[in-house]
């Protein structure tokens, strides 16, 4: 008998670490990589909002391939053996976490978010345990506008977690960037006082997706702001839900 | 419109254009109107119609003739005359309104204009292999039936009324085409992908962003013969299967974008754009989208973005344009010169255009040669010429009688060679061996007065401006490279900072997101390899872990 077609809905079969895995067409290296236990790193990406591919902490290495891959946005393939570890990647993670720090102004010990900041976890999981990239050491504003939250650039990594959500969750779309390069900026509207925005429903989403301490809530002294991210799956369950 | 139609048209054209007995072709392409083309023709029509002499002389606005540095550039054409008689055109150099009188006389008496007269049998004209410049210089760029005349539209309507898609794809993956945006992938299988790619549209961009410094190759092109890069579009749309393209050019070509227009209308009304095209029911029209000058926008999923209406930046590939591109899409986005090919390639065949060039790198390449070099222009080689053909014949070498130094290739992307590879082939591959890249085009000289430290500089410089700033090793690293190649430049350096500088062209060009921040480290990679006692001599003394020794201040 004639071999039938394949359906392209199979399952695959892949290598991640030396883990023969299974996956589904159309899932990510980081998808699978996470259901089997593996903690690819990554900043910029959070599950329920869309693939930004920005922060390349999460490059990975693939077999007969010469360049790297950010497993957040690569789609799995039949036969794919990715390595998700490697001392080449552990260097440049390490240096990526450096320069975050050496970009803007990071000072944890009066941080409000420190010790429940994601960069600051990030940096000792890869054991960046000093900066050998000159401080650029900008200087930025707060915007304190707000009644309830309030938004300090020297914090932020630009990772867009708060303009996706804010679009893609709240849909109010206030969040965006104004700048390239070194000069890219998180906005509120066209580049109003967060106060005064018309379209802001102080929801505090953004507050709480983001991994730093850029966006936090008003009141709060160093070490204090700890974020709320519980929410976030069941809004984006509800989300696909009513587009079905 | 077909075949009969299109020759019936062509020969019109021919014969009106032979009763005239002179004419002058003036340059109307930006360079040469920045420098007063356009006052000459008004001049050379006002004194023709006060002599009455319109019949006997016709001022003719054509497209590059490649001289940029020597403008206003004007032929005199003797149209009666055999083409092969070297009399029956005469090139002027720098003609101004000044010399208008005296250039309508030696026009009118058929003397030869010695003064201002530019030999064309220099090896700048003969080693010049023209495809995608072929009408550049001889047609009215904003006259349909002059492209026409000149076999125009041709190779579409051969395609569309005896060829199936597939048989297209075929002919364009058999010529060796591959793209002229920078990248270099293969023509014919970038097509293929994109027809077989499942989707209810398809989409067409050409990408005429040119964000090179220095780059005028598209612009060139543009301005010169609009109607080609059109007929390549429309062909690439019947091939894979797309009704829709957008144009994508930069804000600042503004000739460019008026030529286009003016050709997208003429083409809708001798119908090789809107529906039925040729009879069949193939339908495709063309929009223009304009760049507002961000050098990322080039870069293809930023520009498709930006036609979107979103922020020019990039994303991740995979998934590549040619599966999920515009609107969720599979589209085709090539360059404006991989566009210009393909009309010669349906007149004349692939296996034609594969008989140019070297074994991997087939056909033509057009260069803006620049820097410290006789010949300034526009040239198009054939690829696997040496760097030596075109720096030392075809741009006649460095004036001044200084020594050359190196060439860079590739602008911000690309690298300098020096002079011990001059004998070097120009193909993807050896380019790339000799760490630089075809790029798209651009090709500056520098003499022995130049410091590959600063040139390092300046590109590094332009590619921290350009960054988007999405992702996080661009954006801070070519700004902290910059200011270690400021620190070099002012000779304030550590050999720990060199340290640094190497160590961060790793990790930029392997993490990072998209092609600028991947080849921002390639001009100091280049001048490293090749010049690496320049920066060597920039270095303060230092202890021997490589920081500056502390400067000891006498009071
Ligand atoms: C930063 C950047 C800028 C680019 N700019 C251009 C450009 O100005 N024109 C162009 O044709 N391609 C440019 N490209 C290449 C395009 O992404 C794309 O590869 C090209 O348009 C494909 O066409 P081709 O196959 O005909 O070369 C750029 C790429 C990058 C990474
Ligand atoms: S490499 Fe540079 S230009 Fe490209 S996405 Fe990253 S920041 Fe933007």
């Amino acid at each position: 008998m004639a071999r039938q077609k394949v359906p392209p809905t199979q399952a695959l079969t892949l290598t991640i670490d030396d883990q023969t895995v299974t996956a589904k067409p159309g899932q990510t290296v980081m998808d699978v990589a996470s259901e089997h236990g593996i903690d690819i790193p990554h900043l910029c990406y959070l599950d329920g909002l869309s693939i930004w591919g920005a922060c390349r902490l999460c490059v990975v290495e693939v077999e007969g391939q010469r360049r790297l891959f950010s497993a957040c946005s690569t789609e799995v393939a039949e036969g794919m053996v990715v390595s998700t570890d490697s001392p080449r990647l552990r260097h440049y993670r390490k240096v990526i976490v450096e320069m975050l720090f050496a970009e803007r102004n990071h000072i944890c010990a009066v941080c409000v978010s420190n010790g429940h900041c994601e960069l600051q976890a990030m940096a000792q999981r890869l054991g960046v345990d000093h900066i050998h990239i000159p401080y650029l050491n900008p200087q930025l504003s707060v915007d304190s506008s707000h009644d309830r939250f309030r938004l300090d650039h020297h914090r932020c990594i630009v990772c867009t977690r708060c303009v996706r959500v804010c679009a893609e969750v709240e849909g109010a779309s206030t969040k965006g960037m104004a700048g390239r390069g070194i000069m890219a900026r998180i906005i509120n509207d066209l580049n109003e006082p967060w106060g005064d925005s018309q379209t802001c429903t102080s929801c505090g989403k953004c507050v709480h997706v983001c991994p730093t301490g850029a966006l936090v809530e008003k009141g709060t002294a160093a070490a204090e702001m700890q974020k709320r991210r519980q929410f976030l799956p069941y809004l984006t369950v509800m989300r696909d839900n009513n587009h079905d | 419109m077909n075949t009969e139609t299109l020759e019936e048209m062509a020969a019109k054209e021919r014969a009106a254009a032979s009763e005239i007995p002179v004419r002058l072709n003036v340059c109307a392409s930006t360079s040469c109107l920045s420098r007063g083309a356009d006052e000459l023709t008004k001049t050379l029509n006002k004194q023709l119609r006060t002599a009455k002499q319109t019949k006997q002389c016709k001022v003719r606005s054509v497209g590059c003739m490649g001289l940029c540095a020597k403008g206003p550039m004007v032929e005199i054409e003797c149209p009666a005359k055999p083409a092969d008689d070297p009399e029956s055109r005469q090139l002027l150099r720098g003609v101004t309104v000044e010399d208008a009188d005296e250039l309508l006389e030696h026009a009118m008496s058929g003397r030869k204009f010695e003064r201002l007269d530019w030999p064309t049998d220099t090896p700048f004209f003969t080693r010049q292999h023209r495809i995608v410049l072929e009408n550049s210089g001889l047609i009215d760029p904003e006259r349909i039936e002059d492209y026409i005349a000149r076999g125009g539209y041709a190779g579409l309507v051969k395609a569309l009324t005896e060829y199936t898609p597939s048989q297209v794809i075929d002919e364009v993956a058999r010529s060796g085409l591959r793209g002229r945006g920078g990248g270099g992938f293969p023509t014919g299988i970038k097509w293929a992908t994109v027809a077989k790619s499942d989707g209810d549209r398809k989409y067409v961009i050409c990408n005429a962003d040119e964000g090179d410094p220095g780059a005028f190759m598209d612009r060139s092109v543009l301005d010169s013969d609009p109607h080609r890069v059109l007929e390549g579009m429309i062909t690439a749309g019947y091939a894979v299967g797309a009704s829709h393209a957008y144009i994508y050019v930069r804000g600042e070509y503004p000739l460019a974008i008026l030529r286009l227009k003016r050709a997208i209308n003429q083409a809708k009304r001798i119908g090789v754009l809107g529906t039925n095209l040729c009879d069949t029911p193939f339908a495709f029209d063309v929009e223009i989208r304009l760049g507002a000058g961000a050098f990322v926008c080039g870069e293809e999923t930023a520009l498709i973005a930006s036609i979107e209406g979103r922020r020019g930046t990039p994303r991740p590939r995979p998934p590549y344009p040619a599966s999920y591109g515009l609107w969720g899409k599979p589209t085709l986005i090539n360059n404006v010169e991989t566009f210009a090919n393909i009309p010669w390639i349906m007149r004349h065949g692939g296996d034609a255009l594969a008989a140019i060039g070297t074994e991997r790198s087939k056909g033509t390449k057009v260069f803006a040669l620049a820097g410290t070099i006789v010949n300034n222009g526009l040239i198009e080689v054939p690829m696997g010429i040496t760097l030596r053909e075109i720096v030392e014949e075809i741009g006649e070498g460095v004036p001044d009688g200084k020594a050359f130094k190196a060439v860079q290739t590739g602008g911000p992307s690309g690298g300098c060679i020096p002079a011990e590879h001059l004998d070097m082939p120009v193909d993807y591959e050896s380019l790339v061996k000799a760490g630089s890249i075809m790029g798209s085009g651009g090709m500056v000289v520098m003499d022995e007065t130049s410091n590959m430290v600063d040139v390092a500089r300046f590109f590094m410089e332009f590619c921290k401006d350009e960054s988007c700033g999405k992702c996080i090793p661009c954006r801070v690293g070519t700004s902290v490279m910059l200011d270690l190649l400021e620190k070099l430049c002012k000779k304030e350096a550590a050999p720990r900072d060199l340290e640094l500088l190497k160590e961060l062209c790793d990790v930029v060009r392997s993490t990072s997101l998209c092609g600028l921040g991947q080849t921002a480290p390639n001009p100091v990679l280049s001048t490293l390899r090749y010049f690496e006692d320049e920066y060597e001599s920039a270095l303060q003394p230092a202890d021997e872990h490589g920081y500056a020794l502390p400067v000891l201040q006498h009071t």
